[in-house]
């Protein structure tokens, strides 16, 4: 059974359009790596993914039910409400720039979700909390506000906050790109770490030594469409020519 | 009069003062979040309502408004209201006035929070309701309290304009006091009432501003 499927994808900002027929399949437990250069769309991907962004064609199904699609004539269809909320259960989603909430402390922004949105016991969902720190190398940041960290400690919280949800699938828009050299290790170790957990993901990156040592499947986009598809060493020993370029630009 | 009886005089004045203060806060601090709701509403009329309704308040001056909320009444529609529409009017021009003022201080403090935080609330499963009550209005209290913090302390100095309806608060009583000894001490003793609760103020103000210093 397919976690994730996303059939002929569009997606257009004003007349300017973005993505142009992507389709993308990611199967429990399975690592994907979306590269390619700046404005390639690799964001609005994920965004449509998370329905941060609505598709202006094509159909996005989760656990192989069609949970958004859009007609032909333009009209789109979303879930609402509870069934929204049972979509929304399935994935989580790392900003590039964290997005903590500023007010609350690490264990607070780890812990608010599930006991307030998922109604969960606050003893068991705190329990989980501190081991998930614990993973993150973070159990003395627990009463810590997120200005208090640095940034790969901040992500680590971010990568924390998504996971209390137990997802099924996580979304990683350049996860280290916002970091310093120094701190982007740290956050690629603990993503790797993850690969155990047996949960899927989905992992925007220009880390492409990460990505090519982590993937099941990797897919380089360039102006809004698939340039080159297949497994890691597939990809990065690719004969294309835009592909070259791309790591030739890189390499610099 | 003896310096005490005057002193007296003005105390009485000062918590009428207090009330106009604390009744407008209670009033327009809330009523402020809902004009705001409604400046950002997608409802164009609805917004467009507001929006002049802002501009009157911020436009016109406070001591019109009482007169036209007071007297308003009996020129429109020839209604003769009793003896507490005085101190009814003074509550509800004031109200009026400050929450319109409220409103544009919360509509920038909700405008200035990044996109990031809503975005995040909604991957992690808040509601509408929930993303505003826990994730941005703890974050916009913290931002605005500066500009909050001016407005309440101007608040404070302008219940001296309820003597334009000849209600008995402080500087009335002053003025009154001042005309009939025809001194000008009573003037000063208002001014020292009105410092000093200003500081006040300012001193509690400040307190709460701290105490939301523990993020940034
Ligand atoms: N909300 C928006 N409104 C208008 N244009 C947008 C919007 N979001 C993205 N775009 C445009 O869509 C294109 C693709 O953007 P996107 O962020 O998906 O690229 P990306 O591949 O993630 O790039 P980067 O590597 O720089 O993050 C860009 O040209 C961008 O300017
Ligand atoms: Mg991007």
């Amino acid at each position: 059974m397919s976690l994730l499927e996303m059939n002929h994808i569009r997606k257009s900002f004003g007349s300017l359009e973005v993505i142009k027929d992507i389709s993308l399949k990611v199967d429990e437990g399975e690592i994907l790596s979306i590269i390619g250069p700046s404005g390639s769309g690799k964001s609005t991907m994920l965004r449509c993914a998370t329905m941060l962004e609505k598709i202006d064609a094509g159909e996005i199904r989760y656990m192989d039910e069609r949970i958004a699609w859009a007609d032909p004539d333009g009209t789109k269809h979303y879930p609402k409400g509870a069934e929204l909320k049972k979509v929304c259960s399935y994935f989580g989603l790392v900003f590039q720039s964290f997005n903590l909430f500023p007010h609350f402390s690490v264990m607070k922004n780890i812990t608010d979700a599930p006991i307030h949105n998922q109604k969960r016991n606050k003893e068991e969902v705190c329990e989980e909390a501190r081991k998930l720190l614990a993973k993150m190398g973070l159990s003395d940041k627990a009463d810590a506000y997120p200005c208090q960290l640095s940034g790969g400690q901040q992500q680590r919280v971010a990568i924390a906050r998504a996971l209390a949800l137990n997802p099924k699938i996580l979304f990683f828009d350049e996860p280290t790109s916002a970091l310093d050299p120094e701190l982007t290790g740290e956050v690629l170790k603990v993503i790797k770490s993850l690969a155990d957990l047996h949960i899927a993901m989905v992992i925007v990156t220009h880390e492409m030594n990460f990505a090519r040592e982590i993937s099941d499947h990797v897919m380089f986009m360039d102006k809004g469409v698939v340039v080159v598809e297949g497994s890691a060493e597939e990809v990065f020993t690719t004969d294309n020519a835009r592909m070259k370029a791309f790591f030739g630009k890189l390499q610099h | 009069m003896s310096f005490t009886v005057m002193l007296q005089q003005l105390a009485e004045g000062m918590l009428r003062s207090m009330g106009i203060f604390f009744l407008t806060l209670l009033f327009s601090l809330p009523l402020g979040l809902f004009v705001a709701f409604g400046r950002m509403s997608k409802n164009k009329i609805l917004q467009g309502i507001v929006r002049v309704y802002i501009s009157i308040m911020r436009g016109t001056p406070l001591m019109l408004q009482l007169l036209a909320v007071y007297f308003g009444p009996y020129y429109l529609a020839g209604a003769k209201l009793g003896k507490n529409w005085r101190f009814t009017a003074i509550i509800l021009a004031f109200v009026v006035n400050y929450a319109a003022y409220f409103a544009e201080i919360y509509r920038s403090g909700i405008a200035s929070m990044p996109p990031g935080q809503y975005e995040a609330a909604r991957l992690l499963g808040y509601s509408k309701s929930g993303t505003f009550m826990r994730i941005i209005l703890p974050q916009v209290i913290k931002r605005i309290l500066p500009s909050v913090t001016n407005e309440v302390m101007t608040l404070i100095k302008d219940t001296s304009l309820s003597f334009s309806l000849a209600y008995a608060e402080m500087f009335t009583i002053a003025k009154q006091i001042a005309a009939k000894e025809t001194s000008f001490v009573p003037f000063i003793a208002a001014a020292a009432f009105y410092y000093v609760f200003n500081a006040i103020v300012g001193f509690i103000m400040n307190r709460i501003e701290r105490s939301m210093n523990y993020y940034t």
